[in-house]
């Protein structure tokens, strides 16, 4: 069937099973928005504030659901704006494809009206990407990058596409579903040595990352953990790949980690990290934190392995599958002496925890955990709120959780939510944010009103910029340079301001009313949440530092 | 930790952008490029670069794992310096004055260089050789201060006998 570039734009995208883009239209790309008005019963685009809000959308909704998540956005700024939302992805692994407009063929490199090399700048921060200068490339580009965007290890890819090539007509023959590149196995020898290594393990400890929620492995994590008596423990791209509510689960390790997770996995004699790749936050000091354990590293990045911290036996391919031949080989065995010593190191922790203060925000989470499901998916931005929320929120199913890990991009929170919302079928959403991560995409809330999405938001407002503050007390003298906001933001009217529903919430007994309408109300609520200035997220293992450096009170 | 040089052959797709990411690889997670080459081959659909690289094994497993990462990359290995054909070309213009001449010129013969450009003032002479071969007539006619300007291409290297990347 003949077609111009703009309709094969759109027929590849359903074709590939994509039925919601996100995105903002703009001038070099008014032919696809014309074809989006055109089918508009077959796909559907939800209109952000700002080209950023609809990249972290996009990327919300893929994490939460699995499926690619697609943006499009015109030339120059609008291309520009989505860069922190595919470094976002990027850093996450998340698969996006963006979409972006061009000047036409002949006006390129002409420093054009919104021109922009778009490809240069996102080379670093994507998987792969394109500019298209044959129609008759289009839709086998467009199918190349859904396919290089879910194969192996997830990530971004941009489609940069010049508006001559969406005017330009040529054949369409309609493809399939995404296709995937195959995947390495490791080899059956490979898989026995790991068998052999766990078996000698007195205190082996299974740590997760985020490919486990993209493999969907953590039913063998769980069988793993069953068959060695092998604590689990996660980063924080990995919490919700298996039940906080599992016995053997003991949350997020590292900087900002739980004390029993960060303290067994330095004392572990075996770590099994799975589809994790042991940053920096991880692991602080890598020679105290290599000293004690032998590694198996299983990933289906191959340039992971060795990276970072050198393994004993690196594993190359899906987890699930590698978790399934380990796991058939494996005979069960018990280890009540390290369960007993872990056993120890939680009740340590609950020691720790903090008590008394009814706005801290350990009781605000588990507050809000009452309203919530285990289908419930809650999205963070970044900072103290998000840590708090990654140590004590307990997530029952996995893509449950929308934070950025990698990149820690503040302004994250409102958009994943708004793509997590529309993932779940328009069910109830969370978002936990701080006084100046909100600031930074606050317009989405028009986004959020304008679709009627039922979004909790939780704003945990103590003033200032908290991450910031807490180092500048602890490393800075407290010397509190610009993090001090003496803003005058009423939180309430601007969310009402803008067609949402909102409270304050400076008490617990506030707090429990403005849940109580949050939750019922059929739109996006606004809880101002007011916390302590001064309350700092611990533990604390300071960068570079390890568990022998943890400041827990 | 030991820098040792190394030699990689990589086969890429022919596309515009290619070098650019190749590159932008290295210097983004900085690793050191000596020299890097690169043009079509027999296939026109694929090209093929030569990098020599310089870094410790880690460095090296990463450079072969990242660059693999690229979709572009066709494929990448190293080549065994002891059973490659390594080559490099140099072209370098020298000032030359009649007391001169005679010494620049068996300099030449000893390195089986060819005269390209003679002038009264200036020679032009074009080398082809190991890459230490070149580095030493360039120390040769550095210590007599006759370089007027020089430009060296990437190294090339194949495999030899029947083996191919």
């Amino acid at each position: 069937m003949k077609m111009n570039g703009a309709q094969i734009i759109v027929e590849t995208l359903i074709e590939l099973g994509c039925d919601r883009v996100f995105g903002y239209p703009g001038g070099a790309v008014l032919n696809i928005y014309d074809e989006l008005y055109k089918s508009s019963d077959r796909i559907r685009h939800v209109i952000s504030a700002h080209e950023q809000g609809a990249a972290h959308a996009a990327d919300g909704y893929a994490r939460a659901s699995g499926k690619v998540g697609v943006v499009i956005a015109t030339s120059g700024p609008g291309a520009t704006n989505l860069v922190t939302g595919i470094a976002t992805a990027y850093l996450d692994s998340s698969p996006l494809v963006a979409i972006t407009g061009n000047v036409a063929l002949p006006l390129l490199g002409k420093d054009s009206f919104q021109e922009v090399d778009i490809m240069g700048v996102t080379m670093p921060i994507t998987k792969h990407n394109y500019i298209v200068k044959d129609v008759r490339d289009l839709a086998g580009i467009i199918r190349e990058a859904f396919t290089i965007a879910r194969s192996g290890r997830p990530g971004p890819v941009l489609i940069d596409i010049p508006k001559d090539i969406q005017i330009a007509g040529c054949e369409y023959t309609p493809g399939g579903p995404i296709q995937k590149f195959s995947t390495p196995k490791p080899d059956e020898d490979e898989i026995d040595r790991a068998v052999e290594l766990i078996e000698k393990s007195k205190k082996p400890y299974i740590y997760c990352g985020g490919g486990v929620v993209a493999s969907g492995a953590g039913g063998e994590v769980k069988k793993l953990a069953e068959l060695t008596d092998a604590v689990v423990g996660f980063s924080m791209m990995g919490l919700s790949a298996v039940s906080s509510d599992y016995e053997y689960c003991l949350g997020m390790a590292g900087m900002h980690g739980r004390y029993a997770s960060t303290k067994a996995k330095s004392e572990a004699d075996l770590i099994i990290g799975v589809g994790v790749r042991f940053s920096d936050r991880a692991t602080g000091n890598k020679t105290r934190y290599t000293q004690n354990a032998r590694f198996i590293h299983i990933d289906i990045d191959a340039a992971e392995i060795d990276k970072n911290i050198p393994a004993n036996i690196g594993l190359v391919g899906d987890v699930g599958e590698i978790l399934k031949g380990i796991n058939a080989k494996l005979s069960p065995a018990r280890r009540p002496e390290w369960r007993a010593e872990v056993a120890k190191m939680i009740e340590e922790e609950i020691s720790f925890y903090p008590t008394g203060k009814e706005m801290h925000p350990k009781a605000i989470i588990e507050k809000v955990q009452r309203y919530t499901n285990e289908d419930t998916v809650i999205a963070t931005d970044v900072g103290q709120h998000q840590m708090w929320v990654a140590q004590y929120y307990r997530f029952r199913k996995p893509r449950t959780l929308l934070t950025s890990g990698g990149l820690g991009t503040m302004g994250f929170g409102l958009g994943a939510a708004i793509g997590g919302c529309f993932a779940s079928g328009g069910a109830k959403t969370v978002l936990f944010t701080g006084d100046g991560s909100f600031g930074m995409n606050l317009t989405e809330l028009a986004t959020a009103v304008s679709n009627n999405l039922p979004i909790v938001i939780i704003i945990m407002n103590n003033g200032v910029l908290g991450m910031v503050r807490q180092w500048q007390k602890l490393f800075y003298g407290q010397r509190y340079s610009n993090s001090t906001l003496n803003r005058k933001t009423d939180f309430v009217k601007l969310a009402e301001a803008f067609g949402a529903g909102g409270a304050r919430a400076w008490t617990a007994a506030e707090l429990d009313r403005a849940l109580e309408a949050a939750f019922a109300a059929d739109r996006p609520f606004v809880i101002d949440c007011r916390i302590d200035t001064d309350e700092n997220v611990l533990p604390m293992i300071p960068a570079g530092g390890s568990i022998d450096d943890i400041i827990v009170k | 930790m030991q820098k040792e040089q190394f030699i990689l052959g990589v086969i890429v797709s022919n596309h515009f952008g290619v070098l650019t990411r190749v590159s932008g690889l290295f210097s983004r997670r900085g690793y050191n490029i000596d020299s890097l080459n690169v043009s079509e081959t027999e296939n026109p659909e694929y090209s093929r670069m030569t990098i020599i690289a310089r870094g410790d094994d880690y460095v090296k497993n990463q450079i072969v794992k990242q660059l693999r990462k690229l979709h572009d990359v066709k494929k990448v290995e190293f080549m065994d310096p002891d059973r490659t054909v390594l080559r490099e070309h140099l072209l370098i213009k020298l000032r030359v004055t009649p007391a001169t001449r005679p010494e620049i010129t068996e300099a030449v013969n000893v390195f089986r260089g060819k005269v390209v450009d003679f002038n009264a003032d200036s020679m032009i002479i074009e080398i082809t050789g190991e890459p230490s071969k070149l580095s030493a007539f360039i120390e040769f006619a550095k210590q007599n201060d006759m370089i007027i300007e020089m430009c060296r291409a990437g190294a090339l290297a194949v495999n030899r006998g029947l083996q191919n990347l």
